[in-house]
């Protein structure tokens, strides 16, 4: 699933992060800000108009992605991520 | 480098406190200037330590990783690894990191160090860790890391001891340096992991009192009408609290210029300079300066407590269909008192391009320097009329002005986001950082480097050009027995008559055409110098006609050109500060070019239209 696609306040982890395009800066920063496999990750707040940017709680740090943003993100929820959050 | 003076440069992720660092270490002792070529903040600064030796500090912007991308983190990058041209390689660099948040800051850390240069890391907010019951061990983790590691608190008096006796001692050996390469950076992560779990317990990620402020902050309701409020009383205070000290530095200088021309003799051209020139520019100057301070004090003020990004959150979406971004709001608001704190602000706009498009815009937002005309020329020319039973048709003609200012300024930004050539995606990824009490200390010094900034870069141009503008408008001086204003026979008199070639298509008689040139000054003296124009050519006394313009002009003009100059005003660039500030914000007069140019363009094809219609309409 999509952290653009994750509903508010359901727990995941990171399971991998997107190039939209070859060097995708955007997509190297968000792995350089921690968004690297199995870091638990949450969808704290959604902007006022178009649910549009997402508050990302990320480690002990959150994040205001747009969710053009969010979709390079690849996220597992439920039983597959229960483990690691364990 | 002699023995008894060290270069320290400060880096750290960006809200790790390390400005709060630099301020604690430094005092007022600070200069601020711009790295060469580029609008990046160079901060420096120097304490002497305990031991006599003179420490330089060099407070560096903040940073998340060196794989730069943006102008700030290249030179982070290029100043630690001693690549900068003209800046000496530090001998030691203080890391700074937030003890609350050392997940993502231990990995910039891990990241320096890789540079092979002597490294202190400095815990910050360690007050704030404790209180969350975060437990560091700080030993180990300074064991671990190899690197020497010291606890700050930056907002207490004191808090930087530990650092101050650190660096004052033997600079610590240099681990050796490693490539960069993808594959060591992912590897950092493991490592910061690795650190986490055996130095550091967390009860829980986040603070319970950020939660609690976000969960109304960020509310899609509760949170706008927050910021509206907010912003209400932002605006309350900047027109209530200024006024009074406004009128009060117009008269001072304009008391003081009396008082030190006094001794000249009247009508002299020295006595004239002094007076019109020197300190009609040293007024024009002095008069923003209220304005800015109190704007800026909200405004740093939101920054410091955290609320400004979060402001930036709730209307990204808004903004960003125009083509800018949810940080471009704060700026863009600040521009509807002035445009030139609203330009200088907009350095809290991390994409380059997003910042342009912000300044290029700002000077489209109803200044409060517009308000002079524009009361004058509704008074005139719009009839107290109540329409439509509930609304009053001179309120409604200065709305619609407003509107114009924000429609145009959105419109043209989404133009230029179109027509951009580089069209690779604007990143917002932004941090929403803890809510902290704003310290005072920095919120003074914050101030006063701004009002540095904008009386000594500004000040300095303004005071220039309008010295200029009084050459102009006072020479050559009228012959004897000159029925005319002295200001027709000058060269701004008939540089005013040529244009009125230019501007009769848009309805401008002569008359107006002069004022617009002392008018570049500051959009408000365009009334007064309107009013020497009528009163000279009139013969009465200066100031008795000066007062009763609005009448006057009614008589003179018809509605068609009081609308035509309405309209000259939503768009024309009739402010010299404004150009000032952002040559000095861009570093570039190619970008004041296209600002003035673009401005003119539709301020003339807004007016011609409106001229044009109302005539045809009438």
């Amino acid at each position: 699933m999509r952290l653009s696609d994750l509903p508010k306040g359901a727990p995941a982890v990171v399971d991998r992060v997107d190039d939209v395009l070859a060097d995708d800066p955007i997509a190297q920063r968000l792995r350089d800000l921690g968004f690297v496999t199995g870091e638990p990750v949450r969808v704290v707040a959604r902007g006022p108009l178009g649910a549009d940017p997402l508050l990302i709680q990320i480690g002990s740090t959150r994040f205001a992605l747009r969710r053009s943003e969010a979709a390079r993100v690849t996220v597992r929820t439920g039983a597959s991520a229960e483990g690691e959050l364990a | 480098m002699s023995a008894s003076t060290l270069r320290i440069a400060l880096v750290g992720n960006p809200n790790c406190g390390k400005t709060a660092l630099f301020n604690q270490l430094t005092g007022g002792r600070q200069k601020v200037a711009n790295y060469a070529g580029v609008t990046v903040e160079r901060k420096e600064g120097r304490f002497t330590a305990p031991s006599g030796r003179v420490l330089h500090l060099v407070d560096l912007p903040g940073t998340y990783s060196f794989d730069a991308t943006s102008p700030d983190e290249q030179i982070t990058r290029d100043v630690c690894a001693g690549a900068y041209p003209g800046e000496p390689a530090p001998d030691l660099i203080v890391c700074v990191a937030d003890a609350t948040n050392l997940r993502l800051h231990l990995r910039f850390v891990l990241e320096v160090k890789r540079l092979g240069r002597p490294v202190v890391l400095a815990l910050n907010m360690m007050d704030t860790a404790r209180r969350r019951g975060i437990r560091i061990d700080v030993d180990e983790l300074q064991r671990r890391l190899d690197i020497p590691v010291v606890e700050t608190v930056a907002v207490k008096r004191g808090g930087a001891k530990a650092l101050i006796e650190r660096v004052d001692g033997e600079v610590p050996a240099a681990a050796p340096a490693q490539p960069d390469d993808a594959a060591s950076r992912s590897d950092l992560h493991a490592q910061v992991r690795e650190l986490l779990a055996a130095t550091v317990v967390m009860p829980r990620n986040t603070d319970a009192i950020d939660d609690a402020i976000d969960r109304w902050a960020l509310h899609p309701v509760f949170g706008l009408g927050i910021l509206a409020v907010l912003m209400f009383l932002i605006f309350q205070a900047v027109f209530s609290w200024a006024q009074p000290v406004m009128d009060a530095i117009a008269a001072g200088v304009a008391a003081l210029g009396g008082w030190v021309t006094g001794v000249l003799p009247q009508g002299s051209a020295l006595h004239s300079l002094l007076n019109d020139g020197v300190f009609a520019g040293l007024g024009a100057v002095l008069v923003f300066l209220p304005q800015i301070l109190i704007l800026f004090l909200f405004i740093l003020v939101l920054e410091e407590s955290g609320y400004l990004p979060r402001a930036a959150f709730l209307l990204d979406k808004l903004m960003f269909k125009a083509g800018l971004t949810g940080r471009a709001f704060i700026p863009l608001l600040s521009s509807f008192a002035c445009a030139i704190p609203g330009i200088m602000a907009t350095r809290s706009i991390t994409d380059p391009r997003d910042r342009l498009t912000t300044i290029l815009v700002a000077p489209l937002m109803t200044c409060s320097a517009r308000l002079p005309v524009y009361t004058l020329l509704i008074a005139a020319f719009i009839p107290q009329r109540t329409v439509w039973g509930l609304f009053n048709l001179q309120g409604i003609v200065l709305f619609t002005l407003y509107v114009a200012g924000i429609v145009s300024a959105l419109t043209v930004a989404f133009v230029i986001k179109r027509f951009r050539k580089d069209k690779s995606e604007h990143a917002l990824l932004m941090e929403l950082p803890s809510y902290r009490l704003p310290n005072p200390r920095d919120i003074a010094l914050g101030l006063w480097e701004r009002a540095l900034i904008f009386l000594k870069r500004v000040g300095g141009i303004i005071l220039a050009l309008t010295v200029l503008l009084w050459f102009l408008s006072s020479f050559p001086a009228p012959p004897d027995g000159a029925t005319q204003p002295a200001i027709d026979y000058s060269l701004a008199g008939r540089l005013g008559r040529a244009l009125h070639y230019v501007f009769a298509p848009i309805g401008f008689n002569w008359q107006i055409c002069i004022a617009l040139i002392p008018g570049l000054a500051a959009r408000e003296v365009a009334v007064s110098a309107l009013g020497t124009v009528y009163a000279m050519s009139a013969g009465a006394g200066d100031d008795a006609l000066a007062s009763q313009l609005g009448p006057v002009i009614a008589q003179q003009w018809s509605l068609a050109t009081a609308l035509s100059l309405l309209a000259w005003y939503v768009f024309a660039p009739q402010c010299m500060s404004t150009l000032a500030v952002i040559r000095r914000e861009t570093n570039s007069w190619r970008n004041v070019a296209i600002t003035a140019g673009y401005l003119f363009g539709l301020a003339y094809l807004a007016s011609l239209i409106t001229y044009q219609v109302a005539r045809a309409l009438s």
